[in-house]
């Protein structure tokens, strides 16, 4: 594990433009291993952008990326993957028409004498899903088309287990679930921190966010105004950071923690 | 890592409230040979997928068996041994061109070339073996699949490093490669194949005993990798289909081979006795056996299905998209390259009138017919041989029965328009509202 003053990722002075749009301006952030880590932000706010930059598909025009308290380029999918970075993305990056083995196993197959080793795979895929207690598929040999909209999120974010990534990043891990599904999601969640994992989500529900996260870090217009415990912080709070980028209060008022919302 | 001071089992996730319609899709996907316990169960749940418009191999199979009880009631000369041995050789190239687009289609795309692509490939392996050239028939055909596979590679990579639609690269590689035949072959307009090693290729049979020892070994060794795989699967407590459902995969197979080996061994000729199964037949099935397996067992295979299902998850998978897809039409090319020296091989020449143009949309329609989604993500180089007997039986039994070309174009677009929308509806039952 990292070492215990360095956090398993820090980015200092991260900066990203597409043409003339300023999409992120220096940003800092720590993610430790162990805890949820949310990051929000109104629309626009370049969570999406930072989360990608994490993850290897855009590349930061400066600042530094940080990897266990080691200076890191990260170009590549592939290279985040080498890490042990993971992104659960919100549309779900898993193809219908193959099953939950095959997509768990997606571009990492493992093969012996050129051919895929389905037994080893399959083996491997129905651990790790009966370790974070996904239990409700039928079959793990059915096609993902199939599958619920929790179900799938289960899916990819067990593949990111699977592969025994440090940090796992997802991207509103519980748009568009109904409100079962979404408690299952955010156990599981909460699940792999308490695993030891990192795991850093996106979100725009502020229920979610309070209920699974330990830390919040709010971006607004490409810069980030603040990274607190989510005990310094309420719903008032980060709803204010988010749209106007400064908060008033100065801490929750202790009569109600957590607030209403 | 995996193992951090893991605490107690963690608490079961409440069950989602899965409605019972979601219930049963999530049943129906599955694979019945995968869950079922025992061969009644199997049945069932082969039914049950059916009703739901998961129909697999079976309309193309149905399909068959409608067509030649059609033919046959209509000319008795359909059902003979004579008729369905020349069927096998007649469907070899529709075979081979469509198994080569299900790559293409498998990824979500389209090779209209292919027809002229098998023309060139006819084309260079004709001139090189023609005796003024002299090559050895073996150099001619590598030397001609070669360029096939290189045609492939080209347009392949201008799809993807220009980032063209393949439907205008091929449509342009259809021109081009119909140009290209026209220019070697000259006012002339046809070279003859006079090697017999060539000739034989499409004419040439196997002796009936040869026949019966090569259909046992190869039968033989499918019966065993299969009862390896599933026995493995099953000690290893993985998803396997239960014993008596491999037997009867197995049996099912040695019925299929001692059938058509029984059916080119029965005496064919008219004037003089022939038999024997003819070596295009093997050259089919053993295409149809590698191509399989690439699509099926590896790595390259599972990534074609990947792109063709979610080309920007196969990205993110960090898959290399323009690679895969540029062998993937390489293959499709290079099988175009087999059909054409089969093509050559029957007509024991190359000319002019090869009409690369109603050959690849015969191919298209061969492999949906016989299966393969047009809209990428699903495909097996089985469908392509089976969509091959089909077209290749409409056109052989309106042939008996004396029927124009005319007519066998307008029912060949009969049969592709009910497949396609077999397909479609299929494709509409399996996503429920998404």
């Amino acid at each position: 594990m990292a070492a215990v003053d360095e956090p398993l990722l820090r980015l200092r002075g991260v900066s990203k433009t597409f043409g003339p749009v300023q999409a992120l301006t220096g940003v800092d952030l720590d993610v430790p291993a162990g805890q949820v880590t949310a990051l929000v932000g109104d629309n626009g706010a370049g969570k999406s952008v930072l989360i990608k930059c994490i993850a290897g598909i855009h590349t930061p025009d400066s600042g530094v990326i940080s990897w266990a308290g080691r200076p890191v380029h990260i170009r590549t999918p592939r290279d985040a993957a080498a890490l042990g970075i993971e992104t659960v993305y919100q549309d779900l990056a898993l193809c219908d028409n193959l099953d939950i083995v095959q997509n768990m196993f997606l571009g990492r197959e493992r093969v012996r004498r050129l051919l895929l080793d389905e037994e080893q795979m399959e083996t491997a895929a129905r651990e790790t899903l009966s370790s974070l207690a996904v239990t409700t598929v039928r079959s793990i040999r059915q096609p993902v088309a199939s599958l619920s909209g929790g179900q799938r999120q289960s899916v990819a974010i067990a593949k990111a287990v699977l592969w025994n990534s440090k940090l796992v990043i997802m991207d509103e891990p519980t748009a568009a679930l109904g409100v079962a599904q979404t408690a299952m999601v955010l156990a599981l969640v909460r699940r792999l921190a308490d695993r030891g994992h990192a795991a850093l989500i996106v979100s725009h529900n502020m229920n979610d966010v309070f209920e699974v996260a330990d830390r919040i870090a709010v971006l607004y217009l490409g810069h980030m105004v603040d990274v607190r415990p989510v005990a310094e912080l309420d719903r008032q709070i980060a709803v204010d950071l988010m749209t106007t980028g400064t908060s008033t209060r100065v801490s929750p008022s202790r009569e109600r923690p957590g607030g209403e919302g | 890592m995996a193992k951090v001071d893991e605490p107690a089992p963690p608490p079961a996730i409440p069950d989602e409230d899965l409605t019972e319609e979601a219930a049963l899709q999530a049943e129906l996907a599955v694979s019945p040979e995968l869950v079922a316990g025992s061969v009644g169960e199997y049945l069932r749940a082969s039914l049950a997928r059916v009703k739901a418009g998961q129909t697999g191999v079976l309309p193309v199979v149905a399909g068959l068996i409608l067509v030649s009880i059609l033919f046959q009631s209509l000319n008795s000369h359909f059902l003979t041994a004579g008729n369905l041995v020349n069927l096998l050789v007649q469907a070899a190239v529709f075979s081979l061109l469509a198994m080569g687009e299900v790559y293409a289609l498998v990824l979500g795309e389209i090779d209209l070339s292919i027809g002229f692509v098998a023309g060139i490939g006819g084309v260079v392996m004709a001139e090189l073996a023609k005796p003024s050239t002299g090559w050895p028939w073996w150099a001619s055909i590598a030397v001609a699949l070669a360029v096939c596979a290189a045609i492939g590679m080209l347009q392949g990579s201008i799809i993807t490093r220009i980032g063209l639609p393949s439907f205008v690269v091929t449509l342009a590689g259809l021109l081009f490669w119909q140009g290209v035949m026209l220019r070697i072959l000259g006012a002339g307009g046809s070279v003859p194949i006079n090697n017999t090693v060539i000739n034989d290729i499409a004419s040439g049979n196997l002796t009936p005993m040869a026949g019966w020892l090569v259909m046992l070994v190869v039968v033989g060794l499918f019966g065993l990798a299969t009862w390896r795989r599933d026995s493995k699967r099953r000690r290893a407590g993985l998803v396997a289909p239960p014993p008596n459902l491999t037997l009867l995969k197995i049996g099912a197979v040695l019925a299929g081979g001692v059938a058509i080996v029984a059916l080119c061994n029965t005496d064919r000729g008219v004037i003089v006795p022939i038999s024997g199964v003819p070596w295009v037949v093997l050259v089919v099935f053993g295409v149809l056996a590698v191509w399989a397996f690439v699509l099926g067992r590896t790595r390259l295979g599972r990534y074609m299905h990947s792109i063709g299902g979610n080309a920007e998850a196969a990205r993110r998978a960090g898959i290399n998209l323009a690679w895969i897809r540029t062998v993937a039409l390489t293959l499709t090319s290079f099988t175009a390259g087999i059909a054409g020296v089969v093509y050559a091989s029957r007509l024991r020449s190359i000319s002019t009138a090869l009409d690369g143009g109603t050959l690849v949309l015969y191919a298209v329609a061969a492999a949906v017919i016989g299966g393969t989604s047009l809209f990428g993500g699903r495909g097996k180089a089985l469908h392509g041989v089976l969509g091959g007997i089909v077209i290749a039986a409409i056109d052989n039994g309106m042939g008996l029965l004396g029927f124009s070309a005319a007519s066998k174009f307008m029912v060949t677009a009969i049969v592709l328009l009910a497949a396609v929308t077999i397909d479609a509806l299929a494709r509409r039952g399996r996503t429920p509202g998404t």
